[in-house]
């Protein structure tokens, strides 16, 4: 599509959706969000780049092949997954780490949870784009 | 609410059913989705229907305070659509690119695999079933 | 334990994972996707070892405690279709290497091979119901690609026709869960199956076991709902429909073995009764439409369905004995099965098509691969001393033993209408002339790739001549595993026993 107004529209747009779409990935964790929601907002951002300044830049903005998005963050959730080895867990037991706690303070706690929601995240990005961008391609 | 809700579902399957018995494929994939959204109501009433407030635990909290919905159907629908979301998308390419390639949406018409007996022997008769 | 049950699902994904990243890379991709699933094998052999010592085991996943959160449980029948599994992926995964071209692999053929495995195990393996379905879609997802995958126009033709009718059963499983679930109020098999006993309203759970045989009947494929398979199983290469034939139909009777001896067994008169019509009618129909085929596939594809029949057929008489022939049945089956396609992808090389008339010649320049069809071939037909004979020797026995005589006629004659279309086979394919007068033989294919197509003919072949001669070990094993299906009570004390 050649709009100006869209084109400069999109500019600011992707930029704001891919922030929010981390933001609600991280949000998950405790409240209403996650990985899933997340990974549909950043495609949307990318569908709109792809809808203003055509797919192929969409393709070469993105630098990866979608589906090896997906398989990546496929990689990542499993490995989030198999984590719970190294502590003696059932497979897909969260596992936890509380750097910089101090008494009730939990300080920044990581946890192969959010490894998960990444991998999910990039699982959705990956395979809706490619399904996107295919059918875009396509008409 | 329930019965307001197996209406619905009732309706929504009578139209699925409806559009899956056309010919054409497209029409069938639209009553495949109607259908999927009247398997995920069936789930949400399934899991009774309460008007507590959302399932979520407050900071402090290791348990609700109060009665909450039940959380287990929402996520059983939650998933249901992502997968439901996918299979439909593939589909949908599918049949887009099966149209490009069949050059046909009529589902009486799609005979290359399964070739008419007296055509089936020889290639030839194959290329004329397809072109049409 | 809990690493164990969790491997066959792991291996699998992760195999996936590289091989698609390799999917450029040609050979390396091609030997990972061998080596994942010689890992899987090993991560099979050893839970069967396992359920062999202690009978079922169940662990947690996540660590949640049943009935609340995902078990994975193997009982002896979980462990078997997951080895098997195992076999028919190797064998395949090694055909692969000579019958998949390079377009086709860049594609991500192997990637989404080892998902259809994950998908597979993970079928067999869950002990949710919920789950089940989770992990029928993944299979599904992974066929449907595999299926499309090089977009040749008999391929969309035959996909949209497999997408579209799986995806209906799809979700009648799904409606099937949420009735389930309103009714009980749990997902945990093993939960379920005591707490249908409570549900006052026994009618509304025929019900829903209806529901649920339409559901998995289209995935197995039995009589009025097959139609999907003869459209779509003779359409993609040999290694995909190999592997369809084995596994994918068979995922579908397991389920309802599962469901059927676990959950739905309050009222066997009427639903077990409908079973039987159903599988009488799956063997006929399937024995029949494959006799009007002239096409190599096909005809293997409509016996895939008569043969079905057979396992519904054990599962419907629900004696002790004829459950033993459908476990039985089930695993000679998938190696037959498997193996019958990969013999006729061989035909495909040496002599140019499917079509038994425009091919020929075979016996006389090709005798090993004679041989090769033959022995798989005369084992589905039920010929002593082969594992099919065995297969039907039980089912017809059980049948007889409750003076069923009807349907062990039926299963009878449908034997015999089988060998009808492998002579028909074998008098086209291999006994006439080739009608262009070349003589095809195996040494014009060169040394490595008719290695990588007859080795896994070979190994099937031989598994299942194995079978055939000392079926007493196999057989001893099909008795315990229809005794844990007969007692749920050690299935559900393995399950809820865990953390209680």
């Amino acid at each position: 599509m050649n709009s100006l107004i869209l084109s400069a529209a999109t500019r600011i747009l992707v930029g704001l959706m891919l922030l929010f779409s981390v933001y609600m990935l991280i949000r998950g964790h405790n409240e209403p969000g996650g990985g899933f929601i997340g990974g549909l907002l950043a495609t949307i951002g990318i569908v709109l780049y792809a809808i203003s300044h055509g797919v192929a830049a969409a393709r070469e903005a993105l630098r990866l092949d979608p589906l090896s998005i997906a398989m990546g963050g496929l990689g990542m959730a499993l490995f989030a997954g198999i984590m719970a080895v190294f502590f003696n867990d059932a497979f897909f037991s969260g596992q936890w780490a509380f750097p910089f706690a101090e008494g009730d303070d939990k300080g920044f706690p990581i946890s192969t949870v959010l490894l998960f929601d990444i991998g999910v995240y990039l699982v959705v990005v990956g395979a809706v784009l490619s399904i996107v961008l295919g059918l875009e391609e396509e008409v | 609410m329930e019965i307001l809700l197996s209406l619905l579902i009732g309706l929504l399957v009578a139209a699925s059913v409806y559009l899956m018995l056309a010919r054409n494929v497209l029409r069938f994939l639209f009553g495949l989705v109607l259908l999927s959204n009247a398997a995920n109501l069936i789930i949400f009433v399934a899991g009774r229907l309460t008007p507590e407030a959302p399932s979520l635990v407050p900071e402090g909290y290791s348990a609700p305070p109060e009665l909450v919905a039940n959380a287990l159907p929402q996520a059983l629908v939650l998933t249901a659509i992502v997968i439901g979301f996918g299979l439909f998308a593939f589909a949908l390419v599918l049949v887009y690119r099966g149209y490009q390639s069949l050059g046909t949406l009529d589902s009486d018409v799609m005979r290359v695999a399964e070739p008419l007996a007296e055509k089936a022997s020889s290639p030839k008769a194959e290329l004329e079933v397809k072109g049409l | 334990m809990s690493w164990l049950l969790a491997l066959p699902i792991i291996v699998p994904f992760v195999t996936a994972i590289f091989v698609f990243l390799l999917r450029k890379k040609g050979a390396a991709g091609r030997w990972l996707s061998v080596l994942g699933c010689s890992v899987l094998l090993i991560a099979a052999g050893s839970l069967m070892a396992a359920t062999w010592r202690d009978g079922v085991v169940a662990a947690q996943m996540g660590g949640w405690p049943a009935p609340f959160g995902i078990t994975l449980v193997a009982d002896l029948l979980s462990a078997v279709m997951v080895l098997i599994t195992a076999i028919t992926g190797l064998a395949v995964a090694v055909f692969a290497i000579a019958d998949i071209d390079a377009r086709r692999e860049s594609l991500g053929y192997h990637a989404l091979f080892q998902i259809l495995l994950a998908g597979v195990c993970g079928a067999f393996l869950t002990g949710d119901i919920f789950n089940l379905y989770v992990w029928f879609e993944v299979m599904l997802i992974a066929s449907f690609g595999l299926l499309v995958l090089g977009g040749d126009k008999a391929q969309m033709d035959g996909g949209i026709k497999y997408v579209t009718l799986n995806l209906v059963s799809t979700v009648m499983f799904l409606t099937g869960i949420a009735l389930l679930y309103g009714l009980t109020g749990t997902l945990n098999m093993a939960d379920l199956h005591g707490a249908v006993q409570q549900v006052e309203n026994q009618g509304l759970l025929s019900v829903v076991a209806v529901i649920f045989m339409i559901a998995f009947g289209v995935k197995a494929a039995v009589f009025p709902l097959f139609f999907w398979l003869p459209a779509s199983y003779h359409t993609p290469p040999v290694a995909v429909s190999a592997v369809f034939a084995g596994l994918l139909t068979k995922v579908g009777v397991y389920a309802l073995i599962r469901t059927f001896t676990l959950i739905f067994n309050h009222d066997i008169a009427y639903t077990h009764n409908i079973l039987l019509a159903v599988a009488a009618l799956t063997m006929i129909t399937g024995v029949l439409g494959a006799a009007a085929q002239n096409e190599f596939r096909k005809i293997l594809s409509f016996h895939i369905v008569s043969q079905i029949g057979y396992m519904i057929l054990g599962l419907a008489l629900y004696t002790p004995l004829a459950l033993v022939g459908a476990v039985f049945y089930l695993v000679h089956h998938i190696i037959v099965k498997a193996n019958l396609f990969l013999v006729s992808g061989v035909a495909k090389r040496l002599t140019g098509s499917f079509e038994l008339s425009a091919i020929g010649g075979l016996y006389k320049s090709s005798p090993l691969l004679a041989v090769l069809f033959l022995i798989p071939a005369f084992s589905l037909a039920g010929f002593p001393p082969l594992s099919g004979f065995w297969a039907k020797f039980l089912l017809v026995k059980a049948s007889l033993e409750i003076e069923a005589y009807l349907i062990a006629a039926v299963a009878l004659v449908v034997g015999l209408l089988t060998i009808f279309s492998m002579t028909k086979i074998w008098a086209e394919v291999f006994w006439k002339p080739h009608p262009e007068e070349i003589s095809p033989e195996l040494s014009m294919i060169d040394g490595r790739t008719r290695l990588a197509l007859l080795l896994p003919v070979f190994a099937l072949a031989a598994l299942t001549v194995t079978i055939g001669l000392f079926p007493e070990p196999f057989v001893m094993f099909a008795e315990r595993s229809a005794g844990q299906l007969l007692d749920p009570a050690v299935y559900v004390q393995a399950v809820l026993g865990v953390t209680r």
